[in-house]
């Protein structure tokens, strides 16, 4: 099956726009890749050691409370408190803001949908209040710099920062015989070796043991994180001597960084991991039951370029499987509500100034009725993949409300649905939408139909 | 599915299977069980020294000066021991009836750390461990996939948050009422139109319009509760406006249907200062909510047991700014006809220094684990060892403490 513009914005991009082209070719779409990451810089969102207020902005200001307490200065202390919970609150929302703005108006969507799906396979929930408006600053660090880069880069990244580590416990995890545990209670933490390995690397059918579950948390002993230094390595927490993690032996000599990350270099090249990304990716973007044998060729190509990402979105959009006019896969809520929002030409500056209200009312409690409840999946596996996890009852009934609902609270002139349904669905729509947005009642109605169709909801 | 998971539930069928009456090769369209259980999470972690105040205690007034307690602070005696806060004063009716209790004394597994986050879904998974990777499924999850071929109407998460406890591989339904869904009967027709040739959207659709539909049929119902509720006395103070009431009026619809199981949240309970006042609205808003769910659930009230269950306590000293922090042991509240109310459940640890969790913290005598366990064998027949060990694992669940009518 040959390329085709319109399948290349709406399933590897963020949907079609009134005012952006769709990409002219895979090399097109490539090359975009390759470069710079445009939207990034137009639209900022803070990294995580850049972001403010900090954990370590929160840790003073809770230790000054602390210090107050019992005398008169104790309100004026928690109210500095307050005043940083608020700033976050407003962060978070900035944040979020900034996301929807670039997906709705880059040039380089396959960048933003790759940059989701990592987040997505690196899941982290903040496990406090404070650190929310750090999710994206955490995906801005660690994740997106490496969206086309080497995967090992992006897994060093991840398990050095501070959201992961303490999501998944390693901050709780000291080598049993380490000077920490011998001095104070404590012991080792499996959580993130676990991870890494079942979700993140080899997967949950890779070749790996209980035995290396335990040699690996021993050795990423000594990763940890606090408020004021972030993600370190602290030595007196890792477990002395050396670890056999698939049969590949690490340290015993000093402990350090370096035998964690060579750990996890080798792990990110392990045929299993290859494979287990190249599966992932292609179930993600074409569908539930990918050939084996393209499979088998982004794994090998994965493995031939020392781990390159981009090589394996090359042989991805080599294949014909990528441009069956079938589309088998559908739009998760956040894709729905922004491509929606870019097929609407919402105008960037509305989408940066929207007031917490406005974000609430047209993204997240949406967002939550759909099933999709923002940054907050149950656990570190990330969103289901399956469509029927997506559109249930609920979840359409909130598709739908949205649909109907939520386009004229953001534009004040609606575009005719007859022209629309060309906006939103490309040159050939099916004759059924088209027939449908030039039957509705009212203008509102007809939008939503064309957003709450079938076709507009697959990708 | 994982593997981990998959050998967890083959275990809990194999341990069913052979002990269940319930195995059955067909769907079914309703639950082979006729009552009616609705968990309430109670986020935030909920003060149950100030809920059920123990001021016979003579250790309370000392560790709380200003929280007023006991008859002084408004509460009203319920046993001589315990007494109820006065924001509670709508549910004393209830408690006069046998419709209303609690557990004293319990908490989950969950120990020292103390935060909301591990609390609440160490409570949703049922689980004894923190290891935040394995929570990948909640316990009235686990419960259905002990019962196979449940249809997912058959339980109901509602709300907008995301509800571990109904999570996992059993079929559940969700519903929030933000997903109210008014179309015009064109819209309708216009979407079955685009949708006909795909059967997932078209399926989805179609029932996400006659839940919707039937809510609206219930508006029939929903003016005869509102009769009803003229008439009872009990109702005059409910604010019938309020989101977490149209919950409740969903969940009762629900349940006086298909639906067996109904779980949803109620926020706010993260009380550190000002406690008095704070604790008002989160007090009214669950008082409005058990009341509205008894006046919507009519006679099928009788059947029904509410488990209203929060992530720890609160230490038992006040803080600097008349509030409490993060605790330990607390209280579960329950109502419903299927229970026996009246009684607070639970052996008193006491509230000197040295009975004291960690120097500060009620300590739990019992794992409030085991009284929801307890609960579902009296209601729904579940053996023991399924509650042991694919419900629960590794909980122990020791002497009917009597929750069950």
């Amino acid at each position: 099956m040959p390329f085709d513009p319109t399948i290349a914005a709406i399933r590897f991009g963020m949907g079609l726009s009134p005012t952006i082209a769709p990409p002219a070719s895979v090399d097109d779409m490539l090359t975009r890749l390759a470069g710079s990451d445009e939207i990034g810089a137009a639209i900022p969102i803070p990294t995580f050691s850049t972001a403010r207020p900090s954990p370590e902005d929160f840790g003073i200001a809770t230790r000054a409370r602390n210090a107050a307490r019992g005398t008169d200065a104790e309100a004026a202390a928690e109210d500095v408190r307050d005043a940083l919970r608020a700033d976050a609150r407003e962060a978070a929302a900035k944040h979020i803001k900034a996301n929807i703005a670039r997906a709705v108006y880059t040039h380089d969507g396959f960048r933003e949908r790759l940059a989701l799906f990592w987040a997505d396979h690196f899941t982290v929930r903040s496990t406090a209040a404070i650190r929310r408006h750090l999710v994206l600053p955490y995906v801005e660090e660690a994740i997106r710099p490496h969206v086309a880069g080497r995967f090992a880069d992006m897994l060093v990244a991840v398990v050095g920062s501070p959201m992961m580590i303490f999501y998944l416990d390693q901050n709780r995890s000291m080598g049993p015989n380490s000077q920490s545990a011998l001095r104070r209670d404590g012991g080792l933490n499996e959580n993130l070796a676990r991870e890494v390995m079942e979700l993140h690397t080899l997967g949950v059918d890779g070749a790996y043991t209980q035995d290396d579950v335990r040699q690996f948390a021993e050795l990423l002993t000594g990763v940890t994180a606090n408020a004021e230094r972030g993600g370190y390595f602290q030595e007196n927490q890792a477990e002395p001597g050396s670890e056999t993690v698939l049969g590949v032996t690490y340290g015993g000599d000093e402990a350090s960084l370096d035998h964690v990350n060579a750990a996890l270099h080798d792990i990110a090249m392990h045929p299993d991991t290859a494979r287990h990304l190249a599966q992932k990716l292609a179930v993600h973007f074409i569908g539930p039951d990918p050939e084996n044998a393209l499979v088998a060729a982004m794994a090998t190509r994965y493995l031939a370029t020392d781990g390159a990402l981009f090589a394996m979105y090359d042989v991805l959009l080599a294949h014909e499987a990528a441009w069956s006019p079938v589309a088998k896969k559908v739009k998760q809520p956040f894709e729905f509500i922004v491509s929606s929002m870019r097929a609407l030409g919402i105008p960037r500056a509305e989408i940066l100034a929207a007031s917490e209200q406005q974000l609430r009312r047209w993204v997240l409690r949406p967002l939550g009725v759909m099933g999709q409840t923002w940054q907050n999946p149950v656990g570190p596996d990330g969103w289901p993949e399956d469509d029927e996890n997506w559109i249930t009852p609920q979840g359409m009934a909130g598709r739908i409300t949205w649909s109907m609902q939520a386009p004229q609270e953001m534009l004040e002139t609606l575009p005719d649905p007859r022209d629309f349904v060309y906006q939103a669905l490309g040159p050939n729509p099916p004759e059924p939408v088209i027939f449908a947005a030039s039957a509705a009642e009212t203008v509102e109605d007809g939008i939503g139909i064309v957003l709450a169709s079938a076709a507009f909801q697959r990708r | 599915m994982d593997r981990r998971r998959f050998l967890m539930s083959g275990a809990a069928l194999g341990c069913s299977a052979a002990a269940s009456p319930f195995i059955t090769p067909v769907a079914m369209a309703a639950a082979p069980w006729d009552t009616r259980l609705v968990v309430i999470i109670l986020r935030g972690a909920m003060d149950g020294l100030d809920v059920i105040q123990p001021y016979g205690d003579g250790a309370l007034a000392g560790l709380r000066p200003t929280l007023l307690t006991g008859e002084a602070g408004g509460a009203t005696d319920l046993d001589g021991f315990y007494a109820l806060n006065a924001h509670f004063a709508q549910l004393r009716p209830l408690w006069e009836a046998g419709e209303f209790g609690a557990v004293h004394a319990v908490s989950t597994p969950y120990r020292n750390r103390r935060s909301h986050f591990d609390g609440q879904d160490i409570l949703e998974a049922g689980l004894s461990g923190t290891t935040r990777g394995r929570l990948r499924d909640g316990w009235l999850n686990r419960m259905l996939q002990v019962v196979p071929g449940l249809e997912p109407e058959v339980a109901f998460a509602i709300g907008r948050e995301q509800m571990l406890v109904l999570s996992g591989d059993a079929p559940a339904s969700r519903w929030s009422p933000d997903a109210r869904l008014s179309i015009s009967p064109n819209a309708r027709a216009l979407l079955n139109v685009v949708h006909h040739d795909d059967p997932l959207f078209r399926d989805a659709s179609a029932d996400a319009i006659e839940i919707a539909e039937q809510i609206s049929l219930q508006a029939t119902l929903a003016e005869e509760t509102d009769a009803m509720m003229a008439e009872n006395p009990m109702m005059e103070n409910v604010q019938r406006n309020g989101e977490h009431v149209k919950i409740a009026e969903f969940a009762a619809s629900r349940l006086r249907a298909d639906t067996r199981i109904a779980s949803f949240s109620i926020n706010g309970w993260d009380t550190h200062s000002r406690q008095g006042n704070a604790l008002r609205r989160s007090a009214e808003r669950l008082s409005d909510t058990i009341l509205t769910l008894r006046a919507g659930l009519g006679p099928v009230w009788d059947k029904t047991a509410v488990l209203c269950m929060t992530e720890f306590g609160r230490t038992a000293r006040e803080n600097g700014s008349k509030g409490t922090d993060h605790g330990t042991g607390g209280a579960m509240l329950y109502a419903g006809g299927a229970l026996r109310g009246g009684q607070i459940i639970g052996d008193w640890p006491g509230l000197r220094d040295g009975d004291l969790y960690d120097g500060r913290d009620l300590l739990p005598t019992r794992d409030v684990r085991a009284h929801a366990a307890w609960v579902m064998r009296g209601l729904i027949g579940l053996d023991r060892s399924v509650l042991e060990q694919a419900i629960f694992p590794g909980l122990d669940l020791g002497s009917n403490p009597g929750l069950v009518l």
